[in-house]
């Protein structure tokens, strides 16, 4: 992907497990806020094009509501956490019991966005302090920050870095799900990791796979 | 039965060209520059998706010319050429430069004026006037051109379809 760090497929291994753990994390902070069970889907970690990333997000038209936030300190990267229309409301609806709360609205009530915002930094928070015990490496996340609108206007924000160096870059991607009644999602959301290219060494050093 | 149109999708970073009855699109322009050059009279277009303001921000060894504008708008006047088209006739629409997030590092929270920036400097550098513009803002965008119409039609979230 660079030119000074050939990704082989034991550092998407690890990659993978900074997922896991990450995530893992988050969806126990979820069950607990939710009081429901929450499913995590084991992360994919691919190097895709810009396209395919907002394929994995559900396609450069589709409209969600994405938290993003910039990782800083040892490593560098943006973090999503991307949720479909439906899952947000279902989601904000049950977090401040009001059934009419609809993120498709023209004019959205502050506390359906408080509400998310703070979703999105309880979620990440949980996220990236695994991720920094289990590396040693100081990580400073910076606020998460709400927008609504085309999947493709707001991933592609967090690729503006990558895409000094590649057309291709490294999704660390996780699936959480709660699973409803009959077998329905209520819930379908994805994390995504994409840590700058230049904080692919620092991390492998850490855990000693370089 | 009604005919349909066929379009032609445009991926990030990346050009087509296309010609009457077919139309043009490319979705999600967050901080990204959509820019349209065509050619009235003979009914064709180009459309680029570009990323950043300028060649020299790339550091890869590879480059992709449709990522940036500096680079990208002349290889589009360049395959609009090799379709028979005079760069004299040429005119431009463009659409997108959001800035959908208010933070990042200094190089990222302003990209999408900058892009913009960019592209007009590109443009007329080229001596390609500009006929219409739907650019800033803090909301993405989708955009299709028809060069039957020479219209742009751009569908924000919150406002709606409008034509340029």
């Amino acid at each position: 992907m660079t030119s000074e760090s050939p990704i082989t497929d034991m550092h998407l291994d690890v990659l993978k497990e900074i997922g896991n753990i990450g995530a893992a994390h988050a969806a126990t902070s979820l069950s607990q806020l939710l009081d429901r069970k929450i499913d995590m889907h084991v992360p994919n970690v691919k190097l895709v094009s810009f396209d395919e990333m907002f394929d994995l997000a559900g396609g450069a038209d589709a409209i969600v509501a994405g938290i993003f936030l910039r990782i800083e300190g040892d490593l560098s990267g943006s973090m999503f956490f991307v949720l479909s229309l439906d899952s947000a409301n279902h989601f904000i609806r049950r977090l401040i019991g009001d059934e009419t709360f609809d993120f498709g609205a023209s004019s959205l009530p502050d506390i359906g966005i408080s509400a998310m915002q703070e979703l999105g930094n309880i979620l990440s928070g949980s996220y990236l302090s695994a991720l920094s015990d289990f590396t040693g490496l100081k990580i400073y996340p910076t606020v998460p920050s709400l927008s609504v609108d085309m999947v493709g206007a707001i991933v592609s924000f967090g690729l503006i870095e990558v895409s000094h160096y590649s057309d291709e870059v490294i999704v660390i991607d996780t699936q959480i799900r709660e699973e409803g009644e009959n077998g329905s999602t209520s819930i379908d959301g994805h994390f995504f990791l994409l840590p700058d290219p230049s904080s692919y060494i620092t991390i492998f050093k850490s855990l000693g796979v370089m | 039965m009604a005919l349909l149109k066929e379009v032609v999708r445009v991926g990030i970073a990346d050009m087509n060209v296309v010609k009457e009855p077919m139309t043009i699109r490319t979705s999600g322009l967050g901080s990204c520059v959509g820019v349209v050059l065509y050619d009235e009279m003979k009914k064709i277009a180009g459309l680029l998706h570009i990323m950043l303001p300028d060649s020299n921000l790339g550091k890869s060894t590879q480059l992709n010319v449709a990522k940036f504008a500096d680079t990208g708008i002349y290889a589009l006047m360049e395959m609009l050429k090799a379709q028979g088209v005079r760069p004299m006739s040429l005119k431009a629409k463009i659409a997108g430069g959001a800035q959908m997030f208010q933070f990042g590092s200094s190089d990222t929270i302003r990209i999408g004026p900058r892009n913009v920036e960019a592209v007009k400097k590109e443009l007329k550098r080229l001596s390609i006037p500009i006929i219409a513009e739907d650019t800033g803002g803090s909301s993405g965008r989708t955009i299709e051109f028809d060069p039957a119409t020479a219209i742009l039609h751009v569908r924000t979230v919150n406002q709606g379809t409008k034509e340029l």
